[in-house]
């Protein structure tokens, strides 16, 4: 797991991926950031978070993209699937390679925070509750993704596709809205990623939500580990 | 060290492998050989755990690979048909990779050396893989197989795609690994697998059609022993002379040629030798041998009669 992990991070900073993942990431946030707190003339970076949806749902593909796809098409999952490390170990090592990366990126809004403390006050409580709820919410899309990338050879289709999921995701919201069986909507309002999100933005730390972003990424990774034994075994 | 037994693997209807049964002993160099397709990848796939069996088992030193895939993986180095190298490291961060993957638990730097020096890319270790030549990334496909000194080696097809002096090399190398190490190696040119190998195993369409020491192989298979003659004289009486000597199963008369001699082709049993009685019975009617000519069925047209024979006509459908 931990050569996995180590791997991961070193393809990602020894390409062009980490610094390009990184600026876009710092650039909008920092675009959010100039916008709603220096203009608006606000310390509440809630609103900043908020935006921060969208980009994560573009950013989190591309860093998973290659995961298991370029794997496959290289065929190196050979190695790594003929050597003593369980499937499992290799799935968590991807993961948690991706998400120490996204972790950097997150990682400017205690920056942001900072340089909000010159000025006023930030609300400590709120910007920690958020920067959380943006880990778990990056955690559980990157298991998603990592998911789709083990199920293509190719890492174009696997970012389209994680994007388009991450738009559905986005978008869901409004599909509620417009669904009038009253048990579809119900569904999917418990399913709705933003409902559990916004509580972190507003500085409400709740079990609920925890639980919710952690157990759509174990699930989803628990998924990946399924999706390769059964290529081994069909 | 290796014991395969009764393997099959189907994808939907096809049957890529079919009931394959065999084992290799320790230090043994065990060939595989057959035509594109017969299911040589697929078998070694199945061996090294990458994908399962339909059915069948395969125990590696005692440890079932599905059972024990951990300790099973651990004796196993394998070199598959396309080297799995990360093109875009560089050697030595490669094989550093492959060691803490493998979990070998030797000193790291000396033990990276050492597998470096032994496949000649010692002064390669800074270079990206990416920009090595083919023959160099076979080397680093080969070392990292090497990392932990495994027990079993399985090399699929290591030598295709490489320049002669390249070719040597490997099969040196392979040689030279089969002191310490049970090997399997595959391949589809027969030379190759002769001129290395101390057991060959013939497999056609998934099934094993031939499975014998290398010097053996040939006395095997073919029962026939042929002769190739060319005599002086008139055809009717040397045929009719040829036939009366014991031992003797057919004789075919292939040409004429000029000056008045033919070309014959005797088939005889595969325990006597009948070159003696030949020579005195054309002494005998007084038509000189001008030529004589003793040849076994050579391996490659005994191995394509029994890829037709037994397998039917070969094709590409799996690999």
């Amino acid at each position: 797991m931990t050569a996995i992990l180590k791997r991961e991070l070193s393809s990602y900073f020894q390409s062009a991926t980490a610094y390009v993942v990184m600026g876009v990431y710092f650039f909008f946030s920092g675009m959010f950031f100039y916008l709603y707190c220096f203009r608006g003339n606000s310390a509440n970076l809630s609103y900043v978070y908020a935006n921060m949806f969208y980009i994560i749902m573009f950013i989190i593909p591309i860093i998973t993209m290659k995961t298991f796809s370029e794997e496959k098409r290289q065929k190196t999952d050979q190695a790594l699937f003929t050597s003593p490390t369980s499937i499992t170990g290799i799935v968590i090592g991807k993961f948690l390679g991706s998400f120490v990366l996204y972790t950097i990126c997150c990682s400017i809004f205690l920056l942001y925070a900072v340089v909000i403390s010159f000025f006023a006050q930030p609300q400590w409580s709120v910007v920690l509750c958020t920067f959380l709820g943006l880990l778990l919410l990056g955690g559980a899309f990157i298991a998603i993704n990592v998911f789709i990338s083990a199920l293509t050879e190719s890492m174009i289709v696997a970012a389209v596709s994680g994007m388009a999921v991450g738009l559905l995701i986005d978008m869901m919201t409004y599909f509620i809205s417009m669904i009038s069986i009253s048990w579809i909507s119900d569904l999917l309002e418990k399913i709705n990623f933003i409902n559990y999100y916004q509580n972190f933005t507003y500085g409400v730390l709740s079990i609920t939500d925890v639980v919710f972003f952690l157990s759509v990424a174990a699930l989803f990774l628990f998924f990946t580990v399924r999706i390769l034994e059964k290529r081994r075994w069909s | 060290m290796v014991e395969v037994q009764s393997l099959t693997k189907r994808y939907g209807n096809i049957t890529a492998v079919d009931d394959i049964s065999f084992s290799v002993e320790p230090g043994e160099i065990l060939g595989f050989l057959g035509p594109n397709g017969a299911g040589k990848s697929t078998t070694m796939n199945i061996i090294t755990g990458y994908i399962s069996s339909t059915s069948g088992t395969v125990t590696i030193d005692g440890f079932d690979i599905l059972d024990n895939p951990k300790q099973a993986k651990m004796k196993i180095g394998y070199l598959p048909e396309i080297p799995p190298l990360y093109i875009d490291m560089t050697v030595r961060r490669y094989l550093e990779f492959m060691f803490d993957l493998k979990r070998v638990k030797l000193p790291k730097k000396e033990h990276i050396d050492e597998v470096m020096r032994l496949v000649h890319v010692g002064d390669k270790g800074d270079r990206i893989i990416k920009n090595l030549s083919k023959g160099y990334k076979q080397r680093v496909g080969f070392a990292q197989a090497l990392l932990g000194n495994p027990p079993v080696l399985i090399l699929d097809e290591p030598t295709v795609g490489l320049d002669p002096k390249q070719i040597i090399e490997i099969r040196n190398l392979i040689r030279s690994l089969g002191k310490k190490h049970t090997v399997i190696f595959s391949s589809h040119v027969l030379s190759e697998v002769s001129e290395i190998c101390d057991r060959i195993i013939v497999i056609s369409k998934g099934k094993i059609v031939a499975d014998a020491k290398t010097d053996e192989l040939s006395a095997v298979i073919s029962n026939n022993l042929k002769l190739s003659l060319i005599i002086e004289g008139s055809s009717p009486a040397v045929i009719a002379e040829l036939k009366k000597i014991p031992g003797v199963k057919g004789v075919k008369k292939l040409r004429d040629l000029n000056g008045g001699a033919a070309k014959y082709t005797v088939d005889y049993q595969k325990d006597s030798d009948i070159r003696r009685d030949v020579f005195s019975a054309m002494v005998r009617i007084d038509c000189p041998i001008l030529e004589m000519q003793s040849g076994n069925e050579t391996l490659e047209e005994m191995f394509l009669r029994l890829t037709k024979e037994k397998g039917g006509k070969t094709d590409d459908s799996n690999s």
